[in-house]
C-alpha cells in the first residue's frame, strides 16, 4: 500500500463484507506526541477469539476458496516500521474496532494520502452504509495558504481539517 | 453455525438485492470494481474514482457502480466486471484511468465489449 487512505480503504472494505451498516474512521495527528492514530470501528458481524489470533498471519483467511488474507497484516507491517503499535479488538455478533499507531516522525511511516477521494469511493459504492469520518490535528503547526506566517498551533483541543467529511450522522 | 436471528435475515436482503436489481429491470448496466488488497495496491480507487466521474459527468442514473473482493487473479488487477441487462458479464483486467473511461463510453454506454482489455466473459466461482 502506498498509503494510509489506502489502508484504510482496504479495512473498511473488509467491515462492509463483515456486514457492518456504521463505520467509523478516526485519524488523529498528535504533534506533541509525536502520534498518528488510526482507528476504524464497525458493527460487523465481528471476529472469534480464534480468528482474532490467526488475523494477522498472511496466510489465514475467513474468506472461502482463498488461503491468503493480505489487508490485517500489510496495515500491521506499517505501524511497525513507522514505530507503532497495532491494535484488535473484536467481539462475535457486535463488531470489530482497529486501532493502528504511527510515529509521526518516523521516516518510513506512509503519507496520510487522498482520505477525501477514499471516503468518496466509500460513500458511492455503498449508499445504505453509514460512514463517519473525523480528521483532527492536535497541536500541529499549519503554513497560512495566503502566506502571511504561520498559523496559532492549537494547544488543546480538536481542530477540524477536513469539514466537507466532518459529519456526524446519528439515527 | 451460528443460528441465524431476524437482523441477519435483514442483511442478507439488504445485500442480495444489488444482484436482482438488473433483473428486475431498474439499472441497465452494472460495473463492480474488484477491491480485495491486491486491487486497491494496483490501483482500484483510481478506477472507482474515474467511474463515478464518469457516471456524473453522464448524468447516468442506470447504471450500478459497487465493488466486490478478490477475484483471484491478483497479477492483472485492478480489475472490474462488467455486467449490461440480459448479457454475461465481461471481466477486464490491467485497468487504467484511459482503459476504463473507453470501456466506459463503449460497452457501458455503447454496447460493445472493448476486447483488447477483455480477460473472458463469465463470473468466478467458489470451489
Amino acid at each position: 500500500m502506498e498509503d494510509i487512505s489506502l489502508h484504510i480503504l482496504d479495512i473498511v472494505e473488509n467491515s462492509i463484507r463483515a456486514g457492518a451498516r456504521r463505520v467509523e474512521i478516526k485519524v488523529f495527528e498528535e504533534k506533541g506526541k509525536d502520534l498518528l492514530t488510526l482507528r476504524i470501528k464497525d458493527d460487523g458481524k465481528g471476529m472469534s477469539k480464534e480468528t482474532q489470533k490467526k488475523a494477522l498471519d498472511s496466510f489465514f483467511t475467513t474468506k472461502k476458496g482463498k488461503r491468503i488474507g493480505l489487508g490485517l497484516p500489510l496495515l500491521y507491517q506499517s505501524t511497525k516500521e513507522a514505530g507503532g503499535d497495532f491494535m484488535i479488538n473484536s467481539k462475535e455478533g457486535e463488531g470489530t474496532k482497529i486501532v493502528a499507531t504511527f510515529k509521526l516522525s518516523n521516516i518510513d511511516r506512509k503519507p496520510l494520502g487522498n482520505i477525501n477521494e477514499t471516503i468518496r469511493v466509500l460513500r458511492a459504492s455503498h449508499p445504505k452504509v453509514e460512514f463517519l469520518f473525523e480528521h483532527n490535528l492536535v497541536g500541529v503547526r499549519h503554513t497560512n495558504p495566503k502566506g502571511l506566517g504561520r498559523i496559532k498551533p492549537v494547544s488543546s483541543g480538536v481542530i477540524n481539517v477536513a469539514p466537507t467529511f466532518f459529519e456526524r450522522r446519528v439515527k | 453455525m451460528p443460528r441465524l436471528k431476524p437482523e441477519d435475515l435483514e442483511k442478507i436482503r439488504e445485500r442480495m438485492r444489488g444482484t436482482v436489481t438488473l433483473r428486475e429491470g431498474k439499472a441497465k448496466a452494472k460495473i463492480i470494481v474488484h477491491m480485495g488488497t491486491c486491487g486497491i495496491s494496483a490501483g482500484a480507487r483510481k478506477i472507482m474514482s474515474t467511474l463515478l466521474s464518469l457516471t456524473e459527468e453522464k448524468k447516468t442514473e442506470d447504471i450500478i457502480v459497487t465493488t466486490s473482493g478478490c477475484a483471484g487473479f491478483c497479477s492483472k488487477e485492478p480489475m472490474a466486471t462488467v455486467e449490461l441487462k440480459g448479457e454475461a458479464p465481461v471481466k477486464y483486467v490491467n485497468l487504467t484511468e484511459e482503459k476504463i473511461t473507453k470501456i466506459f463510453n463503449e460497452h457501458i454506454l455503447g454496447g460493445k465489449i472493448v476486447k483488447d482489455f477483455a480477460l473472458a466473459i463469465g463470473s468466478e466461482q467458489l470451489g
